[in-house]
Parts: structure tokens; C-alpha cells; sequence
């Protein structure tokens, strides 16, 4: 069975004067899945999920939201997409529940206001002016207003910026619970640690180009060239079945934990492998290379350091 | 999730032709009133947009609390209730409450109505309604109400103290006062808009509506009445938005219905400067 899509892009491509923001992006995001834009500052994550949102229209190249043109076709979108934009402020000297109160009203079958911002921490702040917010608490806001209307595709541009640790482990939780209602999700991101663990899959992208589409596990161990990877396995399986693999040099048990070293595409390897045995491979981690690796190389650059200039 | 409620989508022709437009700038009047914006919102939103008036209180002391006070200042003035042949057989402050008038209009249409509007665009406020089902003109839609109410209840208690309790006649022609009263907010409130939409920042807006403030308060004949004016300045005057308020508002009250030629004047402010601000008023 085919998954359908939520998200298409097609030969995506915008400028500003000479600036070429995007050029030529081409992205399938499967409804219900967790995906990840990552790149350094001024890559074209914004303008692209912009695009996505009908806030540009593109200059070249289509887009369909749950096949419909996020331009012409805004007052159909707008009900059943969220999203959550970088440096959006709201009223200093409205209170939370007004604010919720009102972007409930903009939609015809909005979330439960109580349970939301449970789950974002932002329960006894109701009575609270905006502006006495922390800016943790005023992102947290914002990511309430954009799931408030039970978006079908939700849109989270830098999320977790601005979050503390705890913050963010406690609005990643929330996204998953979101997802697991079915909510197709964007996420705009930066952040390493954040793209490893919530996305399903990520597209790396630098200078308005997609440099690549992969899993986190995927893109890094692109990177690694699959050197090395540890995992615990959900059953326990004959060591043959690994290593009379060609990518698979060594295997060592430590523990629970498997440790495997080879070459080439070792890891999408080991994991389809295991797979097909019937074994899952839980905690796997590299332990040459991680997604930043990734980024490194495939970008050339420092995930927080400029982009091309805008 | 009620999968009936979501609308169908659309032909696939739709999603091949790269679609011009951006935000609701210069779209037709169905952009405005999108069906998928539930009507309850815009109570909502002229809630919130009251609150935050009542809140940031600067407008509503300078709107309703400034001309109120000067109002008792000059009633205190015994030469105010003094009738004067240079002023056409007129007390002073017969003169002044049509200024009073004016400047209560001038002030929420030049201060008070741009400022947040001004402010929601720069902090992305606009944008992020964009996003949602409720375009972001209903805000703007919000402003006008909430500054129209406060306009109104403004002038109400300035032309009921004047004449309950500092012997002002009566209006001798509502009907027109009502009329010379509604162009003149029209026509200020156009203006204001201009403001929001050529202003990038709440500063900005603040200082272009000062700028615009004093000059055509000058010829309202707020330091010098229009009836002392030579007739170089009355000639300008009759053509400012706020001189020809005074005007059709002062006949009102003292019962002739305006001369065609105030409330024309006030007529075009309000369509040119309305034109103008939806030229180039942006959403972002």
C-alpha cells in the first residue's frame, strides 16, 4: 500500500533580488511522519516551509498540502495546517487563556485548550500576561497556537529555540504525542540532538539546495562511511547471521549491547538484516559519527555558524 | 479528527499553475470574508482588541480624558461665556467644543488607531494570522470598531457635559451634527490608516501621526479660531480635514445644516486616504 503524501514540493525554487533562497527543492513528506529540515542559518529552511505555508508564493516550481495550493487554495489550507513562525510576537499585555481563547474561535473543531497546555507547561500561566513570559514560555505559547486548531500538517519553524533542556524533552514528548494522532509534521531545525531523535526522516539542506534525504541513522552513517555501530536486539540472533555479511568486518557482544564494525553501507545493512530475521535493533548508535558529522561533511560547514549570506 | 468537516480538495489542475498573489493585498472582497473563518471570531478578536485599549490606557487618556479637561479649563474662563462680535455673536467657548470635537477625532484616528496595527505587523502578528483561517484584515476590522466605539462615547460625554453642565445650547440640528460628525471620523480614521500603512514601526507611527497632528489641529483653530483667521488661512483651512470639520460641525450646532463644501471635502479625505492606505498597506 502506498503511503499518501501530505506534503509535495517540486522544483521549489524563490529569490530575493539576485539572492537565490531556494533553488529547486523537490521534498515528499509522508502523511503522519515526523520531517525534519535541517541546514545551517540561511540555507532556505524558512522560505521553503514559507512556500509550504502560502505566506511567498514560489517563483518557480508547485506545491501541494494535502493537495491543495497553499496560495490559491489559502482559505481550504489555513483550517487544517498549523504553524509555528520564528520571531512572532503576540500582544504584551494580553493574558495566555485570552490569547488561547481566541485562536480556539478561528477554528471550527479546535483541541482542548486544558489538555495542550498541559502538555506544554503552560497550565498555571493561564492568568499571565504575554509579555511576563519567559521566552521559553511565549515559544511554548506559540506552539500551542499552532496544534490549536488540530492541524492536519503542523509547521514548527525552530521550535525548541530559546527552550531549556527540560522544556525541550518535555515539547518533544508533546510533538510525539501529536504524531501519534496522525498529524503530519514539519520541523525546521538547526538543532543536532533534536533532528537524531524526533525526526523520521530529514533533509539536509544548504545553500537553497537538498544535499540529502535519509533517515538521522542514515545521514550519519553516510558520513561515517558505517565504521562502527552498537545496538541492543530485541531477540537474540546467531553471530553468522552478521558477520558473513560483506560490509561486516567485526562483531563484538557487550553486555545487552551489539558492537559492529565494517564498511559501506553498514549500518542500513545490519539493521535490514536484522530485520528480516525478526529482530529489531534498539539503541543504535555510532560511535564514529553522529548527524552533526553528517552535516559536517556533507555541508562543509559548522551546524551554527552562516549560511550563505542573505 | 472529523475527516467530514475538512474540505475536499481541490482539482489536481490547481496544483500545477504556480498562483501569483501572496497575502490578501488587493484581493477581492471574498478574501475578507473567507466561509472557513467561523463569524464568532471577530467577537473574539474586538474583545481582545478592547482589553488591550483599556489596558494601554495612553489613548483614552489623551481621546476621552485631555479634551474633557480642557473643556472644564475653559468653562472656568469668564470671558469664555462672553459673546464676541469678532467671533459672529459667539461665546468662546461655542468656538471651542467643535475643536474639542475635532481634536477628540484627530487624536484616536492619528495616535490611537495606527499604533497597534503598525505594531502587530512589525512583531509578526499579522503574519502568524495569515497562517490560521481568519484573515488578518478582521483585525484591522477590530481597530476601527473598538477606536469608533471609543471615539463615540468620547464625544458623548464631551457634548453632554457641555450642555448639561456649562450651558451649551442644545444642538439645534442633530440630524446633521450626526452626519458633519461621521465624515469627519471617516475622513481622520482614512487618515490614520495611511499612517499604518506607510509606517514600519510603532515609533514611526507615533511620530508621522504627531507630525500630521499639529498642523491640522493649527487650523481647526485650536490657538487661533478659524472666524479670526485672515482669509488667506481660512481659504486653507476650509480644505484641511480638521478645519472642515470644525466648520460642518459648528453649523450643526448652531442649527443651519452644513454648506455642501465641508462635508464634500471631509467625503474625499476619507475616499482618497482609504484608497491610498489599501494601495499600500501591507500585511507583512
Amino acid at each position: 500500500m502506498k503511503t499518501p503524501t501530505a506534503v509535495q514540493i517540486s522544483h521549489l525554487s524563490k529569490a530575493y533580488g539576485n539572492v537565490a533562497a531556494v533553488d529547486n527543492v523537490s521534498l515528499s513528506v509522508t502523511e503522519g511522519e515526523i520531517f525534519g529540515i535541517l541546514g545551517p542559518n540561511g540555507a532556505g529552511k524558512t522560505t521553503t516551509v514559507e512556500c509550504v505555508l502560502g505566506l511567498r508564493a514560489p517563483d518557480a516550481g508547485s506545491i501541494s498540502v494535502l493537495g491543495l495550493d497553499p496560495v490559491r487554495d489559502a482559505a481550504e489550507l489555513h483550517p487544517i495546517v498549523g504553524a509555528q513562525l520564528q520571531e512572532s510576537a503576540l500582544p504584551a499585555k494580553l493574558r495566555v487563556g485570552e490569547i488561547l481563547a481566541e485562536y480556539r474561535s478561528f477554528y471550527r473543531e479546535p483541541a482542548d485548550v486544558g489538555e495542550l497546555i498541559e502538555g506544554l507547561g503552560l497550565a498555571g500561566k493561564v492568568k499571565d500576561y504575554y509579555r511576563s513570559l519567559s521566552g521559553g514560555q511565549r515559544q511554548r505559547l506559540s506552539i500551542a497556537l499552532a496544534l490549536i486548531g488540530r492541524p492536519r500538517v503542523a509547521v514548527l519553524d525552530e521550535m525548541t529555540s530559546g527552550l531549556d533542556p527540560q522544556a525541550r524533552r518535555d515539547t518533544w514528548d508533546l510533538i510525539e504525542r501529536v504524531r501519534d494522532r496522525g498529524v503530519t509534521i514539519l520541523l525546521v531545525t538547526h538543532f543536532m540532538e533534536e533532528a537524531e531523535r524526533q525526526c523520521d526522516r530529514v533533509a539536509l539542506i544548504d545553500s537553497g539546495h537538498v544535499v540529502a534525504v535519509d533517515s538521522p541513522v542514515g545521514l550519519a552513517a553516510r558520513a561515517s562511511g558505517g565504521k562502527s555501530m552498537r545496538f541492543v536486539p530485541s531477540a537474540s540472533f546467531d553471530d553468522r547471521l552478521l558477520t558473513e555479511l560483506p560490509e561486516v568486518g567485526n562483531l563484538t557482544r557487550n553486555g545487552s549491547h551489539v558492537v559492529v564494525t565494517g564498511s559501506g553501507e553498514l549500518v542500513n545493512t545490519v539493521i535490514l538484516t536484522l530485520a528480516t530475521a525478526g529482530v529489531t535493533a534498539r539503541d543504535v548508535q555510532l560511535d564514529t559519527s553522529s548527524l552533526e558529522d553528517a552535516f559536517v561533511k556533507l555541508t562543509g560547514r559548522h551546524p551554527h555558524t552562516e549560511g550563505v549570506p542573505a | 479528527m472529523n475527516i467530514q468537516t475538512l474540505p475536499r480538495p481541490k482539482a489536481p489542475h490547481s496544483k500545477t499553475q504556480p498562483a501569483k498573489s501572496q497575502l490578501p493585498k488587493g484581493r477581492p472582497w471574498k478574501a475578507l470574508l473567507p466561509e472557513t473563518a467561523p463569524r464568532a471570531a471577530l467577537g473574539q478578536i474586538v474583545r481582545n482588541e478592547a482589553r488591550l485599549a483599556w489596558r494601554l490606557p495612553a489613548g483614552l487618556i489623551f481621546g476621552v480624558g485631555l479634551p474633557v479637561l480642557l473643556l472644564i479649563i475653559f468653562n472656568e474662563i469668564p470671558s469664555f461665556h462672553q459673546t464676541q462680535a469678532d467671533l459672529g455673536g459667539l461665546t468662546p467657548f461655542d468656538v471651542y467644543v467643535p475643536i474639542l470635537i475635532a481634536m477628540v477625532i484627530a487624536i484616536i484616528a492619528l495616535i490611537s488607531l495606527p499604533g497597534p496595527l503598525v505594531t502587530y505587523r512589525d512583531q509578526g502578528i499579522l503574519r502568524r494570522l495569515s497562517t490560521t483561517p481568519v484573515p488578518p484584515s478582521w483585525v484591522l476590522a477590530a481597530q476601527l470598531v473598538v477606536q469608533f466605539c471609543i471615539t463615540i462615547t468620547s464625544l458623548l460625554i464631551l457634548i453632554v457635559v457641555s450642555i448639561t453642565a456649562f450651558g451649551l445650547d442644545a444642538p439645534k440640528n442633530p440630524g446633521a451634527l450626526v452626519l458633519a460628525i461621521v465624515l469627519s471620523i471617516a475622513a481622520m480614521f482614512a487618515i490614520g490608516l495611511c499612517i499604518a500603512a506607510v509606517a514600519r514601526t510603532g515609533i514611526a507611527a507615533r511620530a508621522i501621526g504627531a507630525a500630521a497632528f499639529y498642523p491640522m489641529l493649527f487650523f481647526s483653530g485650536m490657538w487661533f479660531p478659524r472666524e479670526l483667521m485672515s482669509g488667506a488661512l481660512q481659504d486653507i483651512s476650509n480644505f484641511t480635514p480638521l478645519g472642515a470639520a470644525v466648520e460642518a460641525i459648528q453649523d450643526s450646532i448652531q442649527g443651519q445644516f452644513p454648506p455642501a463644501e465641508p462635508l464634500l471635502v471631509l467625503a474625499g479625505y476619507a475616499l482618497v486616504f482609504a484608497l491610498i492606505a489599501r494601495r499600500f498597506f501591507r500585511w507583512e
